[in-house]
């Protein structure tokens, strides 16, 4: 992409606009767009009652995956209640032709994604690493330590790129995990080889216990793809028309072979940083309760009504499939999974090294000994 | 034909590049100036910058892009400029490209070759003479390679290159210049195959990649003072060649592990507790190790007294002769 330069020698192309990104507003109205911000159309009404039938199932496993937790069927569950709009918008503007990159915390995006939830949740289950085949999904396993899939989401965009297929990378990433080096060595290298990715940053404000302004000293986080050469927007991530629309730009931009894309998302995680982590420690019940009324789910949910596209047999009918869905999960959790323990053996290396077989052997022999006694 | 070790890596990549098209090569400063040790000299020149290219100078960056290249079916060989700056990667390497294969229970491998070119001899400043091959050893998931002569260098990178499984590939910078009269392409043994670089019949001396030419003296040496010497280099230390070492120590009877790394809790001590485990009865004195001081790589002037040389490999196999029950008050830190 050109670039132009504005009176400031600042490379205005690559600017987010100076607000996030809104076109429904809090109560679900439309939204008058101001001067100084990109334009973007509001995106369909079939695409929107799409991602509200979305973030209703996604919210809805959710909670459930919390459940879980209580009864002892999920060591520990992330959730990401109230950032519906990023997970489930940022996934619908993909197609199955392009990779996800997610963290721990993407739980919804990949229910989005088509995973079925109980391979989704293996991992935070315990019986494995991954419970789904991350190259039948285009979806790299769920990343642990923070940043590190950024670089990989660069590397299979280009990967794409050389192949000659349109192809693009989707990867996200927390407000905290924006200070690791590798998100910085990530959107350099993204914006060096013009890798078609978006850098999708949901900001829900805390990165465990550390609020943002003891992370970051930038103006906002979408800020920082301008040093990198990197086209960026910050948006209001609880606004999923915003989410739909600039995430349709951003892969347009990538598809079109004008590389990376950054996008800040605002938004705010419900919940505390796991079910085992205490909020009430870092945070007020008053801020919490602030950002009730910018939910997600409610804000859209009556713009569709209001415009005629939902009516309450829509919202029974979604509700009661999401019912079904989360009634789905629970049944299929409620069993104890077999984990077979010579199964530490396999998938070290292609072929086991002569000190695998010796220690597998071993092993064996010891749970042989155990079944006879 | 005169090679040298340097030579017989550039060809192999130059070879794997040319028969496959998946296979291609990245790093700092690889491209036009083929790398500071030339290693990947004219192959921008002869391929492309499609096929061989520069990166951002991040290693973190180079190795985690590897990582999503391999997603898309490339088979990427990247260069670590130097042992010490392979640290910055050593997240992505530990925790990505070790276990991704056991993460995804086998449904991703990530055939990639992580070339790494290491230890001291050279006079080099700080930073660019560690041996880290212990750290990568100790990381279940990854092979880790190193040879001692331009053949192996041909034919284990070629090897690397096609395996299925991730290789760090150790590069011992001292014998790059080393030659030898070989024509290539050129196949060796596999991986985890020790070679007998010489036969003896009194002590075993276990090493490999920039200690073997060492070794191979103080046998020479020993030799001359009446001490049949066998010398074996291990090629690769992922996967371990317990059979070879096994076979040799319980015909000698004695063993001294040659490593240029320092001894605590590294490659050496692992060796020399697998043979005591193994050749318990076999053995007439403990296993004695022979590596570098538990110190920073010191500065170039001070290298000569930390690299483990000929005189102390002579003076350990001198402890190993004894009939009653040696000094060992500086085993593993050698006298
Ligand atoms: C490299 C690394 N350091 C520390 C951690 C421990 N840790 C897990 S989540 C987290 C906070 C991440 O916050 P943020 O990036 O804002 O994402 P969020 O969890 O809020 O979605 C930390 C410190 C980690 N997983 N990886």
């Amino acid at each position: 992409m050109e670039t132009t330069l504005a009176p400031g020698g600042v490379a205005a192309d690559l600017l987010p606009s100076p607000r996030p990104v809104q076109l429904l507003d809090p109560d679900g109205l439309l939204v008058q767009q101001p001067q100084d911000a990109h334009h973007y159309d509001v995106p369909s009404a079939e695409r929107l009652l799409a991602a509200w039938r979305g973030m209703v199932i996604g919210r809805r496993l959710d909670v459930q995956s919390t459940a879980l937790t209580k009864q002892g069927r999920l060591a520990v569950y992330p959730s990401s209640r109230g950032q519906e709009a990023c997970q489930v918008g940022a996934v619908q503007a993909i197609t199955e032709r392009d990779w996800m990159f997610p963290t721990y915390r993407e739980s919804m995006a990949l229910f989005t994604r088509g995973i079925d939830p109980v391979e989704t949740l293996t991992l935070l289950r315990g019986d494995a690493h991954c419970g789904y085949d991350p190259k039948a999904h285009k979806t790299a396993p769920q990343c642990t330590p923070l940043s590190t899939q950024l670089i990989h989401a660069a590397g299979a965009a280009y990967g794409e790129k050389r192949r000659g297929t349109d192809a693009v990378a989707l990867a996200f990433i927390g407000d905290g995990a924006t200070s690791e080096g590798d998100f910085h060595e990530a959107l350099n290298f993204a914006a060096v080889f013009s890798a078609p990715v978006i850098f999708f940053v949901q900001n829900n404000k805390y990165a465990i216990s550390v609020p943002l302004a003891k992370q970051s000293k930038a103006p906002a986080l979408a800020y920082k793809g301008i040093g990198y050469g990197v086209r960026s927007e910050q948006i209001d991530g609880n606004d999923p028309a915003a989410v739909l629309a600039v995430m349709d730009a951003a892969v347009a931009h990538a598809r079109a072979g004008n590389g990376p894309f950054l996008i800040e998302a605002h938004t705010y995680r419900m919940d505390a940083h796991t079910n085992a982590d205490d909020a009430s420690r870092y945070r007020t019940s008053d801020e919490v309760s602030a950002w009730l009324a910018k939910d997600p789910l409610s804000r859209l949910q009556t713009w569709l009504t209001v415009n005629g596209h939902l009516d309450e047999a829509g919202i029974r009918d979604a509700e009661q499939e999401a019912e079904e869905r989360a009634a789905d999960l629970r049944d299929r959790m409620n069993s104890e999974p077999t984990v077979e323990p010579m199964s530490l053996f396999d998938n070290v290396f292609a072929e086991p090294t002569p000190q695998l077989r010796e220690q597998r052997a071993m092993v064996a022999a010891e749970l042989e000994a155990e079944a006879q006694s | 034909m005169t090679i040298t070790m340097g030579n017989a890596l550039n060809r192999a990549l130059r070879d794997a590049i040319a028969e496959d098209d998946d296979v291609l090569m990245f790093g700092e400063d690889v491209g036009t100036l083929g790398g500071v040790f030339r290693i990947t000299d004219g192959l921008t020149a002869e391929f492309g910058e499609d096929r061989c290219f520069d990166t951002p100078l991040a290693e973190s960056g180079i190795v985690g892009f590897a990582i999503g290249m391999c997603l898309t079916g490339f088979r990427p060989v990247v260069e670590m400029q130097f042992d010490a700056f392979a640290y910055p990667a050593f997240e992505q390497i530990t925790s990505h490209v070790a276990k991704t294969r056991n993460r995804t229970g086998g449904k991703v491998n990530l055939p990639m070759v992580i070339r790494v070119p290491y230890a001291g001899g050279i006079g080099g400043v700080e930073h660019h003479c560690d041996s880290s091959e212990g750290y990568y050893a100790h990381t279940p998931g990854l092979k880790v390679v190193t040879p001692s002569n331009p053949a192996d260098a041909y034919s284990l990178l070629r090897e690397a290159i096609a395996d299925p499984d991730p290789v760090i590939f150790m590069e011992p910078k001292v014998l790059y210049w080393s030659k030898a009269e070989l024509e290539l392409p050129v196949t060796t043994e596999p991986f985890g195959r020790a070679a007998v670089r010489r036969k003896g019949t009194d002590v075993t001396l276990v090493t490999y990649g920039p200690s073997v030419p060492t070794a191979l003296k103080a046998a020479e040496a020993a030799e001359s003072e009446g001490c049949s010497v066998e010398v074996i280099d291990l090629r690769t230390i992922v996967p371990f060649d317990d059979d070879t070492v096994v076979e040799s120590v319980r015909r000698t009877g004695r063993c001294v592990v040659v490593s240029e790394a320092q001894s605590f809790a590294g490659v050496a001590g692992e060796v020399a507790s697998r043979v005591s485990e193994r050749c318990f009865h076999s053995l007439e004195a403990p296993v004695l190790r022979v590596s570098g001081l538990d110190i920073p790589y010191p500065a170039p002037k001070l290298e000569h007294a930390y690299l483990p040389g000929v005189e102390r490999i002579l003076d350990a196999i001198a402890r190993l002769q004894w009939d009653d029950v040696p000094d060992l008050s500086h085993a593993g830190a050698p006298a």
